[in-house]
């Protein structure tokens, strides 16, 4: 079968156009660009890894605008502030399940850097297409060249940027939310272009090739692609020195090898130690399995906060009621103690799952006199942009939300919030607010 | 509408479809358009293209061409040096921080923990790839297979 019909070149030269001899004649003073000789290229392979991107990059990106949703644009918590129309419907983030954020940020990370060698066997599998010659044939396909600029930059700036900060590398200087959250769209509005001129060819090249004929073809058997209209098939081929059934293995074993050492450190439990390269495969430095042996978010050390601020000195204070509501540790172990098993879960998709032991929200926004409060700003002893976090009626009114004072049976670490941290069901994990000073319940 | 066509050098669908992806991306670039640092964010998104495109896949072709040319009992066999080199560079890519020790400061902060372990990991990690395509590919040519 052969596709070499005119018109299936896209965008088409410019027949009668006037810039037509221009184009021509740069045709003909090629320089010497790289030449591609893989026999494996060509329309159908590519296809294959953009089959796989379509199904699984929508998922991403749809859990990656979910996350932004979870924390609270309402309350203008989430970052970047404003985003104009480039964000899902809003809706109040629900505090059930409790495992939700685990999930859909789990799912977000785990599955986009599961990704990472789908797309880069993609862009192995077009890479013909950069050294095209003419690099222009006419303004369409200078539009479309631009927007593959925007597709590439994007999908690569996503990773790079998701990667370094799943990892704690701050390097690139700027904010990590407001920028990976714009390259998203930057790269969604491409990705849908691409996709909107793109899948007929990619149907009309799956078509092309049976899958279970490749995967039972042999090294020695393998040919080369017909001829294309897109320029991914080699004019002048090697010899194969794997098969498509090898190169799709070995696609696939990538991702396999980056799901194994990633997935630990969000499923949490004996399989967390599988994360032999995330700074989430560990707990502590003690790791004595203890009742506090979790993984921490941020150390009091690094908070500023004085020690002496957590000591007997400390106050909670409860507001937005007639009178101010102040307790101190003794008061607040004498209230009705609730207990809960709720994940934490963070934006950077690792998880960990504890039996918490505390005050309910709600029954302390009756103590404070503002029993259905539609929203409550819980305030920290630490300085800084994750020093308070804003929490939803429904959120506070979760029979499982709780200014917890023990974990699995024993008190908080100072690392992990002592003497009081919140804890919500479902709530990302930076906004279960630690070493809590204050809570001011407000009522519409 | 021909003279589009001829012009332009696709049909007016494509055009519409192109537009409205450069109007999302302005729209959203325009998002941080009052953020100091936007230039950088620029910076880097043409810097991971020009990484890709220009260091990354002329390096790796460079390598699998010198790993061809290596004598070879067959032409196949350079997939038991491929396999553990493809290995080892994705790792390394998309570990690198914890490798290189790269922000440490902020991850002891954050996690409490720091990043001695990586390095000697992921060495491990390589040597274990390695050394199973080695036994794998050992195993191949004494069964004849």
């Amino acid at each position: 079968m052969t596709r070499t019909e005119p018109g299936h070149r896209e965008p088409t030269t410019p027949w009668g156009a006037p810039w037509e001899p221009v184009v021509r004649a740069v045709e003909r003073h090629r320089p010497p660009l790289p030449r591609f000789r893989s026999p494996l290229r060509g329309p159908w392979l590519t296809s294959v890894f953009g089959v796989v991107l379509l199904a699984a990059l929508p998922v991403v990106i749809i859990t990656g605008l979910l996350s932004y949703v979870a924390y609270g644009p309402q309350f203008g918590q989430a970052i970047p502030g404003d985003v104009g129309i480039l964000h899902l419907p809003w809706f109040d983030w629900p505090a059930s399940p409790s495992w939700l954020y685990r999930l859909t940020q789990g799912v977000h990370v785990g599955l986009g850097m599961v990704l990472v060698p789908v797309v880069l066997a993609k862009l192995w599998s077009v890479a013909p297409k950069l050294f095209d010659w003419p690099p222009v044939r006419s303004p369409a396909q200078a539009l479309e060249r631009l927007t593959v600029l925007l597709l590439v930059g994007g999908i690569l700036f996503e990773i790079v940027t998701g990667l370094l900060n799943i990892q704690y590398d701050y390097v690139f200087g700027f904010s990590f939310y407001a920028a990976h959250y714009v390259g998203a769209w930057v790269f969604l509005g491409a990705f849908v272009a691409h996709v909107a001129l793109k899948l007929p060819h990619m149907v009309r090249a799956l078509r092309s090739r049976s899958l279970r004929r490749e995967l039972r073809t042999s090294v020695a058997d393998s040919r080369p692609e017909e001829p294309d209209p897109y320029g991914l098939v080699a004019p002048e081929p090697g010899p194969p020195t794997i098969s498509r059934r090898g190169a799709l293995a070995l696609v696939g074993g990538g991702s396999l090898l980056i799901a194994v050492l990633t997935a630990g450190q969000t499923l949490g439990g004996p399989l967390r130690g599988l994360a032999v390269l995330l700074p989430r495969g560990r707990t502590t430095n003690a790791a004595d399995g203890g009742p506090n042996d979790f993984p921490v978010n941020k150390t009091f050390a690094v908070t500023g906060i004085e020690p002496g601020a957590v000591g007997a000195a400390w106050r909670l204070d409860l507001t937005g009621g007639p009178t101010l509501v102040r307790l101190d540790l003794d008061a607040l172990a004498a209230q009705p103690q609730h207990t809960a098993t709720l994940p934490i879960a963070c934006v950077e998709g690792w998880s960990t799952t504890q039996t918490w032991t505390g005050v309910r929200l709600r029954d302390l926004a009756a103590l404070a006199g503002v029993p259905a409060p539609s929203s409550a700003v819980v305030r920290s002893l630490e300085k800084g942009p994750f020093a308070q976090a804003t929490l939803t009626s429904g959120q506070v009114m979760h029979p499982d939300a709780l200014l917890a004072t023990a974990v699995n049976g024993a008190p908080l670490a100072p690392d992990h919030g002592y003497p009081a941290r919140v804890i919500v069901p479902a709530l990302p994990g930076v906004h279960n607010t630690k070493w809590v000073r204050s809570i001011e319940f407000r009522s519409a | 509408m021909r003279r589009v066509r001829v012009l332009y050098g696709a049909g007016p669908g494509h055009l519409a479809v192109l537009l409205l992806s450069l109007a999302v991306a302005g729209y959203a670039a325009s998002i941080v358009a009052g953020d100091p640092l936007w230039p950088w964010m620029a910076v880097w998104f043409v810097a991971v293209v020009v990484g890709h495109d220009g260091v990354l896949s002329p390096f790796a072709a460079a390598v699998d061409a010198v790993l061809r040319r290596l004598p070879h009992a067959r032409p196949t066999t350079v997939n038991y040096l491929r396999v553990p080199a493809l290995g080892a560079g994705l790792t390394f890519l998309m570990f690198l921080p914890g490798i290189i020790r790269q922000g440490e400061p902020v991850v002891v902060g954050q996690t409490g923990l720091d990043q001695g372990p990586f390095l000697a990991r992921w060495l491990l990690l390589v040597a274990a790839m390695a050394a199973v395509s080695a036994i794998v590919y050992g195993m191949r040519r004494f069964t004849g297979r």
